[in-house]
């Protein structure tokens, strides 16, 4: 719960967060120790000097406190927690859904676990969806497109093996499909970091959500393209949004941007934790105001009310969380930390 | 200081003059504001080793296969450079794409046992595309900061364009880029052509005016937004406290359109063979 200054309490979703293991001792290879390095410069170079963690802290972190950074001296209400396996660069991956699930189960009522395939293991993929929804419920994935496997460096929405992927995946009401569409882990490909497969994969599954994470970037534009033309089509703001503090002229002319594009509806408030933590970014967003000339020029606002939606009430809507119900329920569970 | 010394030191900066003309096509800025060359250095027999590094291990390898390739380009073409030896460092495919850009290999070549073959062509015409938009916008807003109206714009000729003096002195600069990038493209090469065309050569019409710097701006913003990412994730990775941040205040006050996208001081390193001060990873 994040309450304003003027004492209103506003639901916050966390669209993004990790549980990750990237410590030395899971790391495979360099490229385990290169992936966990490139996340510590993001988190170095977007936040603010007091809120850097010591590098092995990053590393790996435990269950008491993720919980205690996003719900306690965070404002999350509910954190969606993304599954991302790694497994060439991580000995027991980098934070699957069995890992995910044991930590969110100590926490009743606070994590969306998501699961995560890939569609070139075919049958098994297939299966694996099965057994995600039987096991664990999930109402969505994560998916990432550019992951290497075996000989193949990536792989596209549009592929027949992501089409049976995701019809058995509306079939089951696993209808939330984030996709990392942002800062690539191995873009190898001439263009890894290409959108327009979200197009195609959008019209033809019209029963699904796609949410972008990252905003498409480093392909903000191209995204912003899709994204007007595609009713469920959405946007994550993890990344875009640490840029609040070092550069609020940037965050402001790209949150301008995608309210004329895709629209406060259709955009989701995501921390990255552990890249970033929720306080402060909640924080900045809500005390944040578009300039003058920004508004004038794209004809859009960041009013309270489109800063709720993105805060919460989107994330809410897509997963099915009813508001009222959840805060009345949160509000009769005391964090399990303090109860000891 | 022995002569051999000054010989070096100029031979150096004229490396770095050169260098300045290669841009991260992504970003559509060039590699020594970036912040992307680590060292020059001129050997006896006038072979030029630059040693880059980018802002991740991961960043795409197309993008910096194109950079070394283009630097390898621009720096043989000085006259006294035997061989020029571009060569990335600390990268996941370091190894391949040095190997790949000294033996003149195509990208799909050079990285055979990682990408799909082809060429980059496309992702090249991609970003040209992209760089010229920029470029355009940033033109077409600063003559609307002076007071022309859409009709005069559209209709504007080089030669017009050419007589427009403007004062501030980074406006200056992006006209000839402008006018570089349109040259580029076959695009207005007579004084009677028009200066303001879309990409694929059609004039733009006033009332199309808005929608189509509507899309420009997107362009521009996505740019923009990479490059200051770009930068303090390599700020990040030398474990320097991001110099570009300090100079974020008069760089957001840009007299053309007030974006920040190009008011960038051109502070080329000219002399001083090691910009950065490296971390050893």
């Amino acid at each position: 719960m994040f309450i304003t200054p003027t004492g209103e309490e506003i639901f916050v979703v966390d669209g993004h967060t990790h549980f990750w293991d990237g410590s030395p001792a899971n790391q495979l290879n360099i490229h385990g120790k290169q992936f966990i390095d490139c996340f510590y410069a993001y988190h170095s170079s977007l936040s603010p000097k007091d809120k850097l963690w010591p590098k092995d802290q990053f590393e790996k972190y435990s269950a008491e406190q993720m919980y205690q950074d996003l719900f306690v001296d965070g404002p999350d209400d509910m954190a969606i927690v993304q599954s991302t396996y790694l497994t060439e660069f991580y000995k027991n991956g980098f934070n699957t859904i069995d890992r995910n699930a044991e930590m969110a189960k100590k926490y009743k009522d606070r994590f969306i676990v998501n699961g995560a395939f890939d569609p070139r293991d075919g049958e098994r993929a297939l299966e694996y969806i099965h057994y995600m929804k039987e096991t664990f419920g999930i109402k969505g994935v994560k998916l990432y497109t550019a992951e290497w496997k075996g000989d193949s460096r990536g792989w596209k929405l549009t592929d027949p093996n992501a089409y049976r992927c995701f019809e058995l995946c509306a079939k089951l009401g696993i209808t939330n499909i984030h996709v990392h569409k942002g800062p690539t882990i191995i873009p190898l490909d001439k263009d890894a970091f290409d959108v327009h497969d979200v197009d195609h994969a959008a019209t033809d599954f019209q029963g699904l959500n796609f949410i972008i994470e990252h905003c498409g970037l480093p392909r903000l534009d191209d995204f912003c393209w899709i994204a007007v033309q595609e009713t469920n089509v959405f946007g994550g703001l993890a990344v875009a949004l640490p840029f609040i503090h070092g550069r609020p002229r940037y965050f402001a002319e790209v949150i301008s941007e995608l309210l004329f594009w895709v629209g406060e509806d259709k955009l989701l408030f995501g921390s990255d934790y552990a890249i970033w933590t929720p306080r402060w970014l909640v924080e900045k967003f809500w005390n944040f105001e578009l300039p003058e000339d920004l508004k004038q020029e794209h004809g859009v606002d960041l009013t309270p009310q489109a800063k709720k939606k993105i805060l919460g009430l989107n994330a809410a809507r897509l997963y099915g969380v009813d508001v009222e119900a959840q805060k009345a329920k949160l509000a009769k569970a005391p964090h399990p930390i303090a109860a000891g | 200081m022995g002569a051999p010394l000054l010989e070096h030191d100029r031979k150096a900066s004229e490396v770095w003059k050169c260098l300045a003309s290669v841009t991260d096509p992504e970003l559509d800025e060039a590699v020594t504001e970036l912040g992307f060359i680590e060292h020059v250095t001129v050997d006896d027999n006038d072979g030029v080793d630059i040693v880059f590094r980018l802002p991740t291990y991961w960043c795409s390898a197309n993008f910096a296969f194109l950079m070394a390739d283009d630097m390898r380009k621009a720096v043989s073409s000085l006259p006294w450079v035997r061989e020029a030896r571009p060569r990335l460092r600390d990268h996941m495919v370091a190894e391949e794409i040095n190997r790949g850009v000294r033996e003149g290999k195509p990208f799909g070549e050079a990285l055979k046992d990682f990408a799909p073959g082809g060429s980059l062509d496309e992702l090249r015409e991609k970003f040209h595309r992209k760089a010229f938009e920029r470029r355009q916008e940033f033109m077409i807003l600063a003559l609307r900061g002076v007071g022309f109206e859409d009709p005069a714009i559209c209709r504007m000729d080089l030669r017009s364009f050419d007589d427009i003096d403007f004062d501030a002195e980074e406006v200056a600069r992006q006209k000839a880029r402008y006018r570089q990038i349109l040259a580029e493209r076959d695009l207005g090469a007579l004084p009677g052509d028009r200066a303001f065309v879309t990409y694929e050569g059609r004039p733009i019409r006033p009332h199309e005016m808005t929608p189509y710097l509507q899309r420009l701006r997107g362009v521009r913003i996505n740019m923009e937004f990479n490059s200051a990412l770009c930068r303090g994730l390599l700020a990040a990775r030398n474990g320097e406290p991001d110099v570009d941040k300090a100079g974020g205040a008069s760089r957001a006050s840009c007299a053309a359109c007030g974006s920040g996208c190009a008011g960038q001081s051109v502070a080329l390193p000219v002399v001083s063979a090691e910009k950065h001060s490296i971390v050893p990873s």
